[in-house]
């Protein structure tokens, strides 16, 4: 029993690691109905940026933090400015492979900036795991559950709540009738991108902690973020946060109950097993589109 | 009756250039590449008649690349079977398992659909490592035979070229003969809209499923060839990396065109080999060029390549293929 | 028309590019009397941390030879490739040094599967080959071309379960990382546990991108072995011996040369404290007694390489440096002749290099004891010998 409760610790652990970056993936495919697989890349970027600004040059931590989500939304916003918005008629599978093309871009200028070794990040607490009946959890993945939580709630809010947020929904459902209807579909996009890329950053700056940083960190992450969402249901926030826990959860499980070896294939079966018994994702309303 | 004759016309100049390039080329590296490139062509083909023609999109194409390698591996090594017979299990194999994968999962369509190839090309992957008493697990799958047609040893150089390439035209062959015919019609009429080849009583799932399972027999026989040619084999030549790069192979090349994948699969095979040059910066100027050729030319680098040709010459007339 | 232009604008720079490329990196490949020696190594990708100083050290070895003259007054001059770990990608590299860059000799690359996949060629085309990878498969059989300087993982098991015989440990976990470096060091776990009458109570793996391994850890601590054993490479070994201290288990835990650089230390931070692994001598060159034949080349490596690089010298950069060395005596008096250096190398007997002593022999071509590993633990943040 102890154990089990641990192995749902450690699913929790590396679950809200998926979910927080399933966020902003979810977030920008319900404004762009875009799948950015260069994600993970400015997560990894998060992770560096922290290592950067707060072990290296010793800022303070919420200055590095707020440093670090900026830059690289910013670089997300070039990326956009760039490379996204300049297609002409772009078709989704178009768009797919210049994400691709941007995810090995970004992994080689941060190899040559960072280099090739991997680093660490001390935690932000100097406290000791915590013990609930004879299972230790890591204080860090509270605070990756709990950022994972807010960022969640915050992109819900922001869409449910403000006028911007709305009107980004609005291009998602139909562009060319928002766009008639005043709202500037460009910007949106934009500023889909902007909000996407710092959730990744943030993200980063969450789990470097735990996972060790390097230049290729990031590949992995996207894809089983990727995962995540899928699982959850595209352009579902909430779907994005319950299918990264689950993902997490079902690869711990796997690990500790049937064998480590095949956990990432039980955790891919279930994975088709859902799609097939209800594709389109768990919690998504919308019907899966074709591309 | 102007295509057929346009078709023969094109395959001679290929078959032409294809044996003119085997019997001038002297340097083994150079031949190395252009297997390399024939190999690519091949996994390129299938997946163009899935993702350009079908439209169905599979992040996971590797696992076929990869059941063909590793069947062809196992039968011909461990159990002594000629690497020929073996071909034919390894075809088989991946007819089957694209079947029974396919029927469930060609109903998801869109990212969905993506997602449902990329897991079931990770499981394949998780069984190649895992399963190391037949596989070799992750350090590889070593003493693969060469090929051989009675006292004629196919290795590395001239004839693996030649062998590659046949293999090349009869998929060159073959995938143009699907298109022309009944099914090639009832599948662009999928490409264009899904529903509305339903209502004309067109069995889209059937269609997909075939042209999935034609699709995953290319990639064995691609797995098979490129078996015997390193003569080694191990799991990372067959993940996800992979896959992605054979649909970034169709996408540059040009989706719905034959040509288009040969030309995307040797821009990715070469493009590699002159980046050398550049080291550390290699990554840095792959993305960019894959970034920029798909800003400029959305539609891929044949469609690409002769809008520019129309556009600089503005002849009248010029047709388009 | 705008658009035209951009694109075709676009085309010509690509088509320049891949035109210029290929003339860069033959153009300094004219003169004549000079010997060139081809490296692939994978210096980027997954080995990185192999393959970079395998590169650094190999270049500053070329440039070392040259400054004292050369060899025979012959330059040298290396032709690097990098295979970024993909086996196609060292096929193809090591193809065009031996049919384009016409090299007399091969040093790399620098793990078991890039190895195996380029051997047949090598083979064929009859040019020595010093690999860097340390997989027993590389040299037994023996492949009259193929060498190795890598110490087996083989050794490396001897050295561990030696040293837990010592301290009367009978029941072992294991934990490796699902990559060819893991399932050689499972393989030979196993293989030689009845040897030195240790069972092998528990086998568990982990993904190299892994980033918590508690399930695994929870599983293994509840089947209560005396000791665990960790088989990777970084960043993976850290976040198990984190994942360790996490859990509170009291269990010792071992671990590979995998991770035998001072980078582990740093990832781990206090986590590695007590941990015990078997290391090449480089990482303990000033614990090491005078009167040890390796400690002057040792010392000379680190001083050379810290001077160039401005970086710590890694274990695994010495494979190259072995390599380079005995490939320079090799050639010295054989005029190029791939035969003669491949004879010459065979024979090589009693060169003390960075990775321990060499002694090749017809049936031998890795041709190290297992004195090449020492046993060290991991005490206030730096290396203790362990007595053996």
């Amino acid at each position: 029993m102890q154990e089990i409760i641990q192995y749902l610790f450690s699913g929790i652990t590396t679950g809200s690691i998926y979910a927080v970056i399933a966020v902003g993936l979810s977030m920008l495919y319900s404004s762009t109905e875009l799948i950015n697989f260069s994600h993970g890349e400015f997560v990894m970027l998060g992770a560096m940026g922290i290592l950067t600004l707060w072990v290296n040059a010793a800022l303070p931590l919420p200055l590095a933090f707020l440093l670090t989500v900026v830059a690289v939304s910013c670089v997300g916003m070039i990326f956009e400015r760039l490379a996204i918005k300049t297609v002409k008629k772009p078709q989704p599978i178009t768009l797919v492979i210049i994400t691709v093309g941007a995810s090995i871009f970004l992994r080689g200028v941060a190899m040559i900036i960072w280099g090739k070794d991997p680093f660490s990040v001390p935690s932000f607490s100097s406290y000791e795991s915590i013990e609930i009946a004879g299972a230790a959890l890591v204080p860090q993945s509270l605070f990756i559950v709990f950022a994972a939580f807010i960022l969640a709630g915050a992109i819900h809010l922001f869409f449910k709540q403000t006028l911007t947020g709305k009107a980004m929904v609005a291009c998602a459902v139909n562009k060319k009738a928002a766009w008639l209807s005043g709202i500037p579909s460009e910007s949106m996009g934009v500023l889909a991108f902007i909000i996407s890329t710092g959730t990744g950053a943030a993200a980063g700056i969450f789990i470097a902690p735990i996972t060790m940083g390097s230049y290729d960190m990031g590949t992995m992450l996207g894809l089983k973020g990727f995962c995540a969402a899928m699982i959850g249901g595209l352009g579902s926030l909430w779907g994005a946060f319950a299918g990264g826990i689950l993902l997490g959860v079902l690869e711990s499980l796997g690990a500790g109950l049937i064998s480590s070896g095949l956990k990432d294939a039980i955790a891919f079966i279930l994975l088709l097993l859902i799609l097939y018994i209800c594709p389109g994702g768990l919690f998504s309303a919308k019907v899966a589109k074709r591309f | 009756m102007a295509e057929p004759k346009k078709i023969l016309i094109e395959h001679s100049i290929f078959l032409a250039v294809v044996t003119l390039c085997g019997f001038l080329i002297e340097n083994t590296y150079y031949l190395q590449i252009l297997t390399f490139i024939g190999i690519n062509t091949i996994l390129a083909l299938g997946l163009n008649m899935l993702m350009g023609y079908a439209g169905q999109v599979s992040l996971g194409h590797a696992a076929f690349y990869g059941i063909g390698a590793y069947t062809t591996a196992i039968l011909s090594t461990t159990f002594g079977l000629s690497p020929w017979i073996a071909l034919l299990c390894a075809v088989g194999l991946a007819l089957l398992i694209a079947f029974v994968v396919g029927l469930p999962t060609l109903k998801l369509s869109g990212y969905y659909l993506g997602m449902g190839t990329l897991g079931f090309g990770m499981i394949v992957n998780i069984i190649f490592r895992e399963w190391s008493s037949l596989t070799g697990g992750s350090s590889g799958f070593v003493g693969i035979p060469m090929l051989q047609i009675g006292s004629i040893f196919f290795e590395a150089g001239r004839s693996y070229f030649f062998l590659v390439w046949a293999a090349v035209f009869i998929a060159v062959v073959l995938c143009r003969r699907i298109l022309s015919s009944r099914m090639g019609r009832a599948l662009r009429s999928i490409h264009d809209g899904e529903s509305a080849s339903m209502a004309v009583g067109v069995n889209t799932h059937f269609l997909k499923l075939q042209i999935f399972m034609f699709s995953a027999a290319l990639g064995a026989v691609a797995g098979f060839l490129y078996a015997h040619f390193v003569m080694f084999i191990s799991p990372e030549s067959f993940g996800f990396m992979v896959s992605v790069k054979m649909v970034t192979m169709v996408v540059i090349g040009g989706m719905a065109s034959v040509w288009g994948a040969i030309l995307g699969a040797s821009l990715l095979t070469l493009l590699p080999e002159v980046l050398h040059s550049f080291q550390e910066y290699e990554m840095i100027i792959f993305g960019l060029i894959l970034m920029l050729v798909m800003i400029f030319m959305p539609q891929g680098l044949t469609r690409g390549l002769l809008d520019i040709y129309e556009h600089s010459y503005k002849k009248a007339g010029v047709k388009k293929f | 028309m705008r658009q035209s232009k951009i694109r075709s604008t676009l085309v010509v720079a690509v088509c320049v590019m891949l035109m210029i490329a290929p003339i860069i990196g033959a153009s300094s490949a004219m003169a004549a009397s000079i010997y060139k020696i081809g490296g692939v190594f994978d210096s980027t990708g997954p080995a990185s941390f192999l393959g970079d100083p395998e590169q650094k050290t190999m270049q500053m070895m070329v440039e070392q030879i040259n400054a004292t003259g050369g060899i025979d007054g012959n330059m040298l001059e290396a032709v690097i490739y990098d295979s970024e770990g993909d086996p196609a990608k060292a096929v193809s590299a090591v193809n065009k040094l031996l049919h384009k860059d016409n090299v007399i000799a091969i040093i790399g690359p620098s793990t078991t599967p890039t190895t195996l996949a380029i051997v047949n060629f090598v083979e064929k085309a009859q040019v020595p080959l010093i690999s860097c990878a340390a997989g027993v498969e590389i040299t037994s059989p023996i492949k009259p071309w193929v060498f190795k300087t890598a110490q087996s993982d083989l050794l490396a098991v001897a050295a561990i379960y030696k040293t837990m015989q010592s301290k009367n440990i009978k029941k072992i976990a294991i934990l490796t990382v699902s990559n060819a470096f893991g399932e050689s060091g499972k393989k030979q776990l196993v293989g030689q546990s009845k040897e030195f009458g240790i069972e092998v109570i528990m086998q568990e793996s982990f993904g190299p991108n892994d980033t918590d391994m508690t399930a695994q850890l929870t599983k293994i601590k509840s089947a209560s072995p005396d000791a665990i054993v960790c088989w990777g490479t970084n960043p993976g070994p850290a976040v198990v011996a984190k994942n360790v201290k996490q859990l509170k288990i009291e269990i010792p835990l071992y671990q590979s040369h995998g991770v035998a650089s001072p980078k582990f230390i740093e990832l781990a931070g206090d986590a590695a404290e007590g941990i015990i692994l078997p290391t090449g001598k480089i990482l303990v060159t000033k614990l090491l007694s005078d009167d040890d034949p390796q400690k002057k080349i040792l010392a000379k490596y680190e001083a050379d390489y810290k001077a160039k690089f401005n970086t710590n010298v890694s274990g695994f950069g010495g494979y190259s440096y072995d390599a380079m060395v005995m490939l320079a005596n090799a050639i010295k008096g054989s005029g190029g002749d791939k035969n003669k250096i491949r004879d010459a190398l065979e024979s090589t007997q009693k060169y003390i290099g960075v990775s321990g002593e060499f002694n090749f022999s017809a049936t031998d071509h890795n041709g190290l004891s297992p004195d090449a590993f020492v046993m060290v633990e991991i005490k206030d943040g730096t290396w203790k010998l362990l007595d053996k």
